[in-house]
């Protein structure tokens, strides 16, 4: 296992956000986190890329017990993570913010290769370079985070909520390249409020529900759930 | 009225829009010519004769400072406003307590370096030293360097992990906290003060044909060159890894932290930079001044720092520059109107902040951001 998530509680305050749970991810999968707002997704994403202390339970990445690793040391381990509500360096250009990406990396030729992969991926990017990231599109600043994100070139991606405020279009277009990302051999822990997208593209979810686990399976299966269906999915 | 002033800024915008942009765009040998000339100017500044020109010198008007010796404080505020930059403007931490590493500053030269702290008095006596003994004016550079980077360190250690208001608050109290200290401890000399610091030629005397008490072009030379040294090293700073660092830890800590930035240990080298920056120039102030008691480090001089670097443009190095320069000089040149002086000055500040609230000159980056921030606030109402 790339990712095991055992029995996680994390607390803010005295408040409880998530009550024990244990998550799987698998090198090559594509996992997705579906779940109501509010129901801990991005606490989760939170506690694995480092940002969030966790109370009790473990994580470990790739056999390395990371439960009390700093944030920034995750990401040499190979986690990286494009935050929720994108995280994009406003005064920065686009160039810059990928440069950002690849903070920890040192390879200055395997940067530059994987800076024509990301322009390969968003070509759209490649069109604004040269532009300040605050003032791109949210579309673009999602492909931009997702760009930054790859830009370390992790072996765990996380991303978190990518389609979040997009038009159904650029959604599509967005989850066309997770699925490519994944192919290409990057390994994907997704979060997602749109779970017919999320669940169709992932090998397998876990839906949450006030900060526990109630259902998991393979995206198929989770897709033709009644329960899953009647709750996520919208339709009767 | 405000509508009226925005108007009158936008005309005078859409003048001097793309200044930047064609200085930018000129060959790199006039651009370095132009520097240089600027800098020689500098160097000229004390003597200024030039027809017109004179109006800007200081001893002109009835009961005005001597020229050079207002320079020289502007090189002081223009040299802390270089190591604030790099606290606030760089690295996007308010520290309201920068008087604090300015005191240690110049508390280190004074305590180690004349003959009549009592410090020196105390290593005298329990080494059996001569009374002329005292630490040299040159080994109290790295001195207070040294101390102002660890007292930079000491505070950061457990303030960084505060963010925003909180800092704020924590470091006006250190910068209260150093003060009432030197106020009110025996070993600092308490209220009366240190006199006798020495200079580059050592403990002030009649002798010191350079570095004496009369003339202060030579003081404002050195401290012209420390500045000129300092803008370049932070120059080089600024564009290195850490500076980038520093860049992403301003513009969105988490975004940084998940992209491997160590966040507190670079903010904590910020603290120490900017407050080795800030000791240094505590430190020429000892020097030239021969004498220093604790009032002079009062919480005024604090804001007046942050005030300068706010109001230059943060995080642009001409900005601050330009800002500290100004509010070091204009209090000198207008000091005729001396009762409406404060307010006149609390007036330029409202103005600058209505219709340039990213500073004179403002850093690039630092205006994108600004935009950023507006366009979405909107959306949070």
């Amino acid at each position: 296992m790339l990712l095991e998530i055992d029995n996680l509680t994390l607390r803010y305050g005295r408040i409880e956000a998530l009550h024990g749970i244990s998550i799987t991810v698998a090198e090559g999968e594509i996992v997705a986190l579906i779940g109501a707002n509010g129901a801990g997704k991005t606490t989760t994403m939170r506690a694995v890329s480092g940002l969030r202390p966790v109370a009790t339970g473990s994580i470990k990445f790739a056999g390395e017990d990371i439960t009390n690793l700093r944030a920034d040391l995750r990401v040499i381990r190979g986690i990286c993570q494009s935050p929720e509500g994108r995280g994009i360096f406003p005064g920065m250009t686009v160039l810059e913010n990928l440069d950002m990406g690849a903070y920890t990396r040192r390879d200055t030729s395997a940067i530059a290769s994987d800076l024509d992969r990301v322009f390969g991926l968003f070509p759209r990017l490649a069109e604004r370079r040269k532009q300040a990231g605050g003032t791109l599109s949210g579309g673009e600043q999602q492909m931009l985070a997702v760009g930054r994100a790859l830009m370390a070139r992790p072996k765990l991606l996380l991303l978190d909520e990518p389609s979040m405020g997009l038009a159904p279009m650029v959604i599509q277009q967005i989850f066309e390249i997770i699925t490519e990302i994944n192919q290409q051999g990057t390994t994907i822990l997704l979060v997602e409020q749109n779970a017919q997208q999320a669940l169709s593209r992932a090998h397998r979810a876990y839906v949450l529900e006030t900060g526990k686990i109630v259902q998991e399976g393979t995206g198929q299966d989770l897709l033709t759930d009644s329960r899953v269906r009647d709750a996520y999915l919208g339709v009767a | 009225m405000t509508e009226t002033l925005r108007e009158i800024n936008d005309r005078r915008q859409r003048l001097t829009a793309g200044i930047g942009e064609r200085v930018r765009a000129l060959p790199r040998w006039q651009k370095v010519l132009g520097l240089l000339a600027f800098v020689g100017f500098l160097y000229y500044l004390p003597y200024l004769g030039i027809p017109g020109l004179t109006w800007f010198r200081t001893d002109y008007i009835p009961q005005g400072n001597n020229w050079a010796g207002v320079l020289f404080s502007c090189a002081i505020y223009v040299l802390i406003a270089i190591g604030l930059n790099i606290v606030v403007g760089l690295a996007g931490l308010l520290d309201l307590g920068y008087v604090g590493f300015y005191a240690i500053g110049a508390y280190s030269v004074a305590l180690f370096g004349s003959t009549q702290s009592p410090v020196v008095e105390a290593l005298q006596n329990r080494f059996g030293l001569s009374e002329q003994w005292a630490v040299s004016w040159a080994i109290c550079i790295p001195l207070a360097i040294t101390f102002t980077m660890i007292s930079g360190v000491i505070l950061g250690w457990p303030t960084l992990r505060l963010r925003g208001d909180y800092l704020a608050i924590v470091t006006l109290g250190f910068g209260e906290i150093i003060r009432i200290v030197a106020r009110n401890s025996s070993w600092t000399g308490g209220p009366q003060g240190i006199a006798a610091i020495p200079g580059p030629e050592g403990a002030p005397s009649a002798d010191n044909t350079i570095f004496g008490l009369i003339d202060p072009k030579p003081w404002y030379w050195l401290a012209l060159t420390v500045v000129i040294v300092m803008v370049f090293a932070v120059r080089r700073l600024e564009h290195s890894r850490v500076g980038r660092a520093w860049l992403a830890i301003r513009e969105d800590e988490d975004a940084a932290a998940v992209m491997g930035v160590p966040g507190f240990k670079f903010k904590l080298w910020a603290f120490a930079m900017g407050a080795a920056l800030g000791g240094l120039s505590g430190f020429l102030f000892a020097s030239r001044n021969a004498f220093i008691e604790p009032t002079q480090f009062n919480v005024y001089l604090s804001i007046l720092f942050v005030a300068a670097v706010v109001a230059g443009g943060a995080g642009n190095i001409p900005g601050v520059a330009i800002g500290a320069f100004l509010l070091a000089y204009l209090p000198e040149r207008f000091r005729d109107f001396s009762e409406y002086r404060t307010l006149a000055f609390g007036l330029a500040l409202v103005l600058v902040m209505l219709l340039r609230p990213q500073g004179l000159i403002p850093s690039r980056r630092r205006a994108r951001e600004l935009a950023d921030r507006r366009k979405e606030a909107p959306a949070n109402v």
